[in-house]
């Protein structure tokens, strides 16, 4: 067969329900494939290809399959860059197939041609380049075993025209390890017993847990481990919904708009235990403060990530599935009721300080976290929060109730403005009868807003909640703070949204008060199709806690 | 800061020495010398890097290279743990050869490699110090042209590829 039926039989192989992606020169022979097996694997033509790759990272998110993107040569494959680096250093697995100009047209600044290999390197975890057809199955079969794997990432296949047509005989056979490559480290015993002992002994040990307690499908290990300890845990952004936040140990929300808490405290703990995740600056603040008091046990599964920014007194390397419950084996049950006790009369404070503001605002201008609030009274316990990046995404994050893990998906490591609404998509198309709830900034919606005639086209139920100021929220909380209030170039006029909603066939509906928000809410998400509400908030609102840059994690203000 | 050698255990890939360098470039560090060579096992490559860093600098280097899927092994060590040498070519013109220069060749054991009509090109190998020592002395001699190896190096302590590899 040819080399592009390879590609899709290869898909197919690996068990990929659904495909995103945009056609073009180049890779017309896979779309030409993709025509006969169309009752075997869904495809999804976006509106650009960076609406595709966020697509296939919401599935993948919601999932926890590898995500499956195809692309053209030159543009297309540029625009798929971003997606790219944003799956990367978030740990989502992606395989991206991109068509390529013919082998004997390579380095000939040929039509569309681009150095895909040497541009996509630095934001993959592996990429290759397929001149052939007989190498194009085992390219695909490692690409995927490479991006599902230990620590997952985003892959991309480069396949030039001619491979595509070659013909040549299909054989799959799934690739399940090879020598370069070891995932696998068993767990290491006198380490965990050591960090057994530095929690024994702990007079106010505090856990904070990553998304890797979600790739690593721990969720009930640390739960288990929570409960026979007694210990404090805080999450870190990509963490929530990995505990469910009604757990007793469950103490908020870690980072530069985390809670006041789990911030503070971090400088009074004794041991200090991370779970999966890597101490980012947005966590850390200056790590020259940073829990320097602290015995540092670290469970991660990146040998790279130990050491690299907060250095462990204990490193248990390897699967945290593996090490959380053999540590919780080797340690005695307590309760730590005066040290919780610590983070209850803060989160108090908090509570007093800004969640009052926040969610029962005196003023008549709507804030983000009362639209969130509401969200919380009407939502599915499984319901999906999808975010953008900014003041929006700080605010949901802090006030949406989660429950459930895969619960969440936003743009973490890289804060990619126009994630949110083509990855909204991504994660309603896994699963149409879960409830989506994308909330967005009038600043990143207008980045990837042509995803809205996506969401038309495959009638995707995605519930739109645009939180608007009018703003870059974000950067004009910064303008504000720290450069004077100069506002330079943070203020939006926008379009009628509404009418652009309705443009798309998409039923929508605008608030600016408060006595119309709660119905606004629950009829929207009754509503069987998508959904578009905008909100109009408080132009001028800012996020609190918050760590400035530079700042140490003692020093969060509450205002 | 220290000197130190980055032995990279690689399959022998296309596009395996952009990943490894774009670590060093991301974190704007410079690589002081570079060589690629194949191994004793045949598909196995070698990739020495000699790099002027911090000792947690080069440790987390080698953790993200070794990172890297197509890298079966990366490790360091300081010069103490290395034997090395390097090899440099200069290339004198004929005109100013004399008594002076033959000592100087002598003294350093440096060889005549070539001799052309209008220059001649001397070889010496050894550690930079000593190549760079001969290359001052030659700049009296007109010295037209200079090229030096990166360091071609082994470990001392006593592990063999084969235990990475298999």
């Amino acid at each position: 067969m040819r080399g592009a039926d390879i590609v899709v039989r290869s898909l197919i192989a690996e068990q990929a329900e659904i495909i995103f992606g945009y056609p073009g020169g180049a890779i017309m022979p896979v779309y030409d494939a993709l025509y006969d097996y169309h009752d075997q694997i869904k495809h999804v033509l976006t509106r650009h290809e960076q609406g595709a790759i966020h697509a296939a990272q919401g599935y993948a998110r919601i999932s926890g399959k590898v995500g499956v993107c195809l692309a053209t040569s030159g543009p297309g494959a540029t625009n798929l860059i971003t997606g790219l680096a944003d799956a990367q250093i978030d740990s989502t697995p992606l395989v991206c197939i991109t068509g390529q100009v013919a082998a004997h047209l390579l380095g000939t600044d040929a039509f569309q041609e681009t150095d895909v290999m040497g541009i996509s390197m630095p934001a993959t975890k592996w990429n290759i380049q397929v001149r052939h057809a007989k190498d194009i199955a085992p390219a695909i079969a490692k690409a995927f075993f490479i991006a599902r794997s230990g620590r997952p990432g985003a892959v991309l296949i480069d396949i030039t025209k001619n491979a595509q047509v070659e013909l040549e005989e299909f054989n799959y056979s799934p690739c399940q390890e090879f020598r370069s490559y070891k995932i696998h480290h068993p767990v290491d015993l006198p380490a965990i017993q050591e960090a057994a002992e530095l929690i024994n002994s702990a007079s106010r040990p505090y856990l904070l847990f990553g998304q890797g307690v979600i790739l690593g499908k721990a969720e009930a290990e640390l739960k288990f481990f929570l409960d026979k300890s007694g210990i404090p845990a805080a999450s870190t952004l990509l963490g929530s919904g990995a505990l469910s936040q009604e757990h007793p140990n469950y103490v908020g929300k870690l980072g530069m708009h985390g809670n006041y808490a789990p911030n503070l405290l971090t400088n009074q703990c004794d041991v200090l235990i991370a779970v999966g995740m890597r101490f980012d600056d947005r966590v850390t603040g200056d790590l020259s403060r940073y829990a320097k008091q602290a015995k540092v046990i670290h469970l991660e599964l990146d040998p790279s990530e130990i050491n690299k920014n907060v250095k462990a007194d204990v490193a248990v390397l390897g699967d945290c599935k593996e090490s959380l419950a053999t540590l919780t084996e080797a340690i005695t049950g307590k309760k730590h009721e005066a040290w919780m006790a610590k983070f209850r009369a803060l989160e108090q404070q908090e509570k007093e300080a800004v969640v009052q503001h926040d969610l029962t605002p005196t003023k008549a201008g709507l804030t983000m976290g009362e639209v969130i609030h509401q969200i919380n009274q009407y939502k599915a316990d499984d319901a999906v929060l999808v975010t953008d990046v900014g003041q929006h995404q700080m605010i949901a994050w802090r006030y949406f109730d989660y429950k459930k893990t895969r619960t969440q998906v936003t743009s973490g490591g890289l804060g990619t403005m126009g994630f949110a609404l083509p990855a909204a998509l991504g994660a309603q198309l896994h699963d149409y009868s879960r409830q989506v709830i994308c909330v967005v900034g009038d600043g990143g919606i207008q980045m990837t807003i042509q995803e809205l005639g996506t969401i038309m086209q495959t009638k995707a139920p995605v519930k739109i909640v645009l939180l608007n100021n009018n703003y870059l929220g974000m950067v004009r909380q910064w303008q504000q703070m720290f450069f004077d209030k100069r506002y330079s170039f943070t203020e939006l006029d926008n379009p009628d949204f509404i009418k652009l909603a309705d443009a798309y066939g998409i039923k929508a509906q605008k608030v600016d008060e408060r006595s119309s928000l709660q119905e606004a809410i629950e009829d929207m998400l009754i509503h069987d199709g998508p959904f578009f509400l905008e909100v109009v908030v408080e132009k001028e609102d800012n996020v609190f806690p918050m760590i400035a840059t530079g700042c140490s994690v003692e020093e969060v203000r509450l205002h | 800061m220290k000197r130190y050698t980055i032995f990279v255990i690689t399959e022998n890939f296309i596009g395996i020495l952009n990943r490894i360098t774009i670590i060093f470039t991301r974190r704007g560090i410079n690589i002081d010398a570079l060589t690629a060579s194949e191994s004793r096992i045949p598909g196995v490559h070698r990739i020495t890097i000699e790099v002027t860093v911090t000792e947690e600098t080069v440790i987390q280097l080698v953790n993200q290279i070794e990172k890297i899927i197509d890298v079966i092994k990366a490790f360091h060590h300081e010069d103490s743990g290395v034997v090395y040498q390097e090899l440099a070519l200069y290339k004198i013109p004929v005109s100013r050869l004399d008594g002076g220069l033959e000592k100087i060749i002598r003294d350093h054991h440096a060889k005549i490699i070539a001799a052309e009509p209008d220059f001649v090109v001397l070889e010496l190998t050894g550690h930079k110090e000593k190549t760079r020592e001969l290359l001052e002395l030659l700049k009296d001699y007109g010295i037209l042209e200079f090229a030096r190896s990166g360091r071609v190096a082994v470990a001392k302590r006593m592990l063999t590829i084969d235990s990475f590899v298999n």
